[in-house]
């Protein structure tokens, strides 16, 4: 199943026109994004604008009225398969009293490369040690998951992606509720993986941080709103759009320095459905 | 005879209401087979009121009910609130053991008590006796009647006075309490009314039926509507339904009455799941195909407006369709006469 | 006391109840603690209805009709629970009594017929493991192997999916086929538990050892083998006891002893665990507190101090309960 192949293309994820509807209200509606390898990319916007519906269909763990995603050339599916893509979710999908250790978690990881059957090598052990290591939970690496605070559960959820040592990691608002330690370990651990070619896809909550956190950005509401470097999305151009007026931060003053000002898509009107 | 027939559908009615007013709430509160565990756990506290007193009046077993019932509630608050199990588990933990103790019981002392223990195993459970005492229908007929009039006033009572308690405690028990109500009070008399109404109804339709009762038409209503108010009164107008139709069709084909209408009550959720404008299920589905077809539409609509035309053949490429879907698009589309359509390339109309 | 007949219900209630200890811990840890009592109702129809058509009491064919109902009675509930605003107790409330209702109907049908039914529902009802023959225990015995034995091969599929489906799926294991499997392994389970306790007594016969379990053991392969461990000896001493003692019918037993063994397990466990495994005392710095306070709080404080050195002492004896507190 660990069929690693050649990168095909240097875009790590291409989504095209991906349109997505909940019941009869549309959700996402015709993104297009082009995300190359070694990016790291902040998914951004006011609730309910389908950040996590994104990052979930885009795995297709939902199903789209329209759109065709490709990770590194390959069909999510097939990426998820040969074990380029890394997930963590939300931590509060997870039902935390399961009687299992932070260990097993982190194997889980591996279980994508091993397929169906096989059993834990000395190989996948060595992988998970290294990971556990990286977040800084190899001493609690026998506790039951349910005695961990919430900093170290979200490091469990991320030694498990390490694990996969995946290409595309997309993590679903990983700094959500954790104390700041943790997150300064997180990012950094984040930064250290976009830098070694690796990309990284984050839903982020906060605005104050991503400028700091994160290169580039994808601002969503429902429709894109705007994608580029970090400097350039989060300005209050682009933020009133999104947010109304209705969020308190305030962004720096446009900056000119580097970025192109093609990469900027246009903003988008949301549509209701009436036009035709 | 007609009288015979009108009073038991008379006491049939009764029970659904009277069950179906606590229903709602059970089911709101997600504690629904609440009422089937009571429904079981009352066997010991009938089996032992009965050691005491020796006789199966009704007085009696209500008072046994009550206390199974309560005893029944509060193990399963204590393991919730005090040993952090869940909900359904403390459930699936209590009842079978309370019951497994009350079949014990029977049992044991079987040579005192004269239940005739088929009765007991056919479902409709421990409550033969009162199926005796119920053919002398001169003497029972309207006692079981006063009696189940007498709980579908206090439960609609209870829920009439109670009611801004009872709302509020069901969306928002730690929020109630905050307020100074008490939610605990408020579920410990769900339980114990629930407990009343099960007993006084188990002679006439059994328990099963009671359960089914309880839950289905307030499942039905709750699918329905949003307001409580209204999924009330829809809730006692499904289950009176219930109870009249299985009637019917339990009298036509003579069939067990209570399993008529614990079906008739799941027919009438069924057909509601199915039918509801815009929620249910032939909805749902066909809004999924409205969907599909009206996003392809404006998603080629805003292509074409940004690019000035497109070639079908690129269109399954483009945005991820089949060509089956693509060719069933450019078909409806024609119908609707939505584009200029040249060869294979699509265009809008003039404006 | 132990002659033939006896051997094979004790070997057959040891069976029955090794398999639902294990399938148990996964109803449990799914949320679905209450599924057992709704599928055993569920499957009456199907009994009834398999007894009408084919006229044989064989047990096989009598489940393989219970299967049948039972798994429409399981898709109905995740159907309800997945297009609906209905929780899933409400689903289960629903299935439980309609489908049981509908039993009833089709019993009222069999009554008319010049055939006794009283043992069949009877059996159904309360379990019959006191009067299983031997081909029943080859039958049980192949089934729990076999169900066992899928657990064991897929293993860790199915642990990893009842902790996080969305990331198993996300990693290419469908969840689809997971949960059907699941969904088939817990249906088999009830049917044949069915023999041992009875429709109304299910439930406890596949959550009580697994809750029991859980609150001894902390890892999943711990808590699954005692689960089993559990429900093999609930049921052997409900027999046993039953046996004993003249006249008790053998499911309800069973039963009482399975919920005094979680009962003791839930009211001691924690309190016996916490003492070895997971209590901690903040460090004893050495330094002893001057008191200002009065005389009570000196005293809780001395002997929390005494308390926590001898905790020291203990801890250091045993290595392996000496826990790093690691808070980032």
């Amino acid at each position: 199943m660990n069929s690693k192949k050649q990168i095909a293309s240097s875009l790590a994820l291409s989504v095209k026109k991906l349109t997505v509807a909940y019941h009869d209200t549309p959700v996402l509606w015709s993104i297009d994004v082009d995300v190359p390898a070694g990016s790291l990319l902040a998914i951004i916007g006011p609730n309910g604008a389908g950040k996590t519906t994104f990052m979930k269909s885009i795995l297709g763990l939902l199903p789209t009225l329209a759109g065709s995603v490709s990770f590194l050339g390959l069909s999510a599916a097939h990426a998820a398969k040969s074990g380029a893509i890394a997930y963590v979710p939300q931590r509060m999908s997870v039902d935390w009293d399961f009687p299992i250790s932070v260990e097993e978690v982190v194997m889980m990881g591996r279980y994508g490369s091993l397929g169906w059957f096989a059993r834990p090598k000395q190989h996948d052990k060595e992988i998970v040690i290294d990971a556990l290591r990286q977040v800084n939970l190899e001493a609690l690496a026998q506790k039951p998951i349910g005695s961990l605070s919430g900093g170290q559960q979200q490091r469990v959820f991320f030694a498990r992606a390490l694990a996969q040592q995946a290409e595309v990691y997309l993590l679903d608002e990983p700094f959500a509720n954790i104390d700041a330690a943790t997150e300064q370990i997180l990012v950094y651990i984040l930064q250290q993986l976009a830098a070694s070619g690796k990309t990284v896809l984050v839903v982020h909550h906060d605005l104050h941080t991503v400028r700091t956190y994160f290169k580039t950005a994808l601002l969503l509401k429902n429709r894109k709103i705007a994608y580029g470097p970090v400097e350039q999305v989060v300005t209050s151009v682009y933020l009133d759009q999104a947010y109304g007026n209705r969020y308190y931060y305030t962004p720096p003053a446009i900056s000119h320095s580097g970025g192109d000002p093609d990469y900027i898509s246009p903003a988008g009107k949301v549509s209701s459905w009436g036009e035709l | 005879m007609i009288l015979f027939q009108i009073y038991l559908l008379a006491v049939a009615l009764l029970v659904a209401c009277s069950s179906t007013l606590l229903g709602v709430f059970l089911v709101l509160r997600g504690v629904a087979l609440m009422s089937d565990a009571i429904s079981h756990a009352l066997l010991p506290g009938i089996i032992i009121m009965f050691l005491l007193v020796r006789t199966f009046d009704s007085f009696s077993l209500l008072i046994g009910a009550a206390g199974a019932g309560l005893l029944t509630v509060i193990s399963v608050e204590f393991l919730i609130n005090v040993k952090n199990i869940k909900k359904d588990t403390a459930i699936g933990l209590i009842f079978p053991l309370f019951f497994a103790v009350g079949v014990i019981l029977i049992h044991v002392f079987a040579h005192t008590i004269h239940i005739d223990t088929d009765m007991v195993l056919l479902g409709e459970i421990a409550f033969a006796p009162f199926n005796r005492l119920y053919i002398g229908a001169k003497d029972v007929g309207p006692y079981a009647l006063w009696l189940l009039s007498f709980i579908m006033l206090v439960n609609s009572f209870f829920v009439w006075f109670c009611y801004k308690e009872l709302k509020l405690t069901t969306f928002d028990p730690l929020g109630a309490k905050l307020l100074g109500f008490n939610p605990a009070f408020i579920n410990y008399s769900i339980m114990f009314l629930t407990s009343i109404t099960m007993v006084g109804a188990f002679d006439i339709v059994g328990s099963i039926v009671v359960v089914a009762l309880t839950i289905t038409p307030a499942a039905t209503a709750y699918l329905l509507t949003d307001h409580l108010d209204h999924m009330i009164s829809m809730s006692l107008l499904i289950a009176a339904s219930s109870v009249i139709t299985g009637y019917a069709w339990a009298f036509i084909v003579d069939i067990s009455i209570a399993g008529a209408i614990a079906t008739m009550s799941g027919l009438f959720f069924i057909i509601v799941l199915c039918v509801v404008p815009r929620k249910g299920l032939f909805a749902r589905a066909s809004t999924y195909l409205n969907i599909r077809r009206k996003s392809a539409f404006q998603l080629v609509f805003e292509h074409i407006k940004l690019h000035g035309s497109v070639d079908i053949v690129l269109l399954p490429s483009l945005f991820g369709w089949s060509p089956a879907f693509v060719n069933r698009l450019v078909v409806s589309s024609e119908g609707r006469n939505l584009f200029v359509r040249k060869g294979s390339t699509l265009f809008l109309h003039k404006q | 006391m132990l002659d033939y007949t006896m051997v094979i219900v004790l070997i057959g209630a040891s069976l029955l109840g090794i398999l639902s200890g294990v399938i148990g811990v996964f109803i449990l840890l799914r949320g679905q603690s209450l599924l057992g009592d709704a599928v055993a109702h569920a499957a009456l129809p199907g009994i009834v209805l398999a007894f009408l058509v084919t006229e044989s009491k064989n047990i096989l064919v009598l489940l393989s009709g219970g299967a049948v109902s039972g798994a429409a009675g399981m898709l109905l509930m995740t159907l309800v629970t997945t297009h609906t605003r209905l929780k899933k107790d409400a689903a289960q409330g629903m299935v439980l009594s309609i489908f049981f209702g509908l039993g009833l109907i089709l019993l009222t049908v069999v009554q008319k017929r010049p055939i006794t039914h009283q043992s069949m529902l009877n059996k159904f009802l309360f379990g019959n493991i006191s009067t299983i023959l031997y081909q029943d225990l080859v039958c049980i015995g192949v089934i729990t192997s076999i169900v066992l034995l899928f657990i064991i091969i897929f293993w860790k599929e199915l642990v990893a999916s009842v902790f996080d489906a969305s990331y198993m799926q996300s990693v290419g294991f469908r969840q689809q086929s997971v949960s059907f499997l699941i969904s088939i392994l817990i249906l088999i389970t009830i049917l044949i538990g069915l023999q041992a306790v009875g429709v109304i007594l299910m439930s406890t016969l596949l959550i009580a050892p697994a809750v029991a379990a859980r609150q001894w053991c902390d890892s999943m392969r711990s808590v699954v083998i005692v689960s089993g461990f559990f429900g093999a000896l609930s049921s052997i001493m409900g027999v046993l006891l039953s046996n004993c003692m003249v006249g008790i019918p053998t499911g309800p037993m069973i039963v009482v002893v399975a919920s005094g063994l979680v009962f003791f397990s839930i009211m001691t466990a924690s309190f016996i665990a916490k003492r070895i495994k997971n209590f901690s005392v903040p460090p004893y710095t050495g330094v002893t507190q001057t008191n200002t306070h009065t005389q009570k709080n000196t005293h809780t404080q001395v002997r929390t101090q005494a308390y926590a050195q001898s905790r020291i002492c203990f801890c250091y004896m045993s290595k392996k309960y000496i826990k790093q507190k690691d808070r980032a």
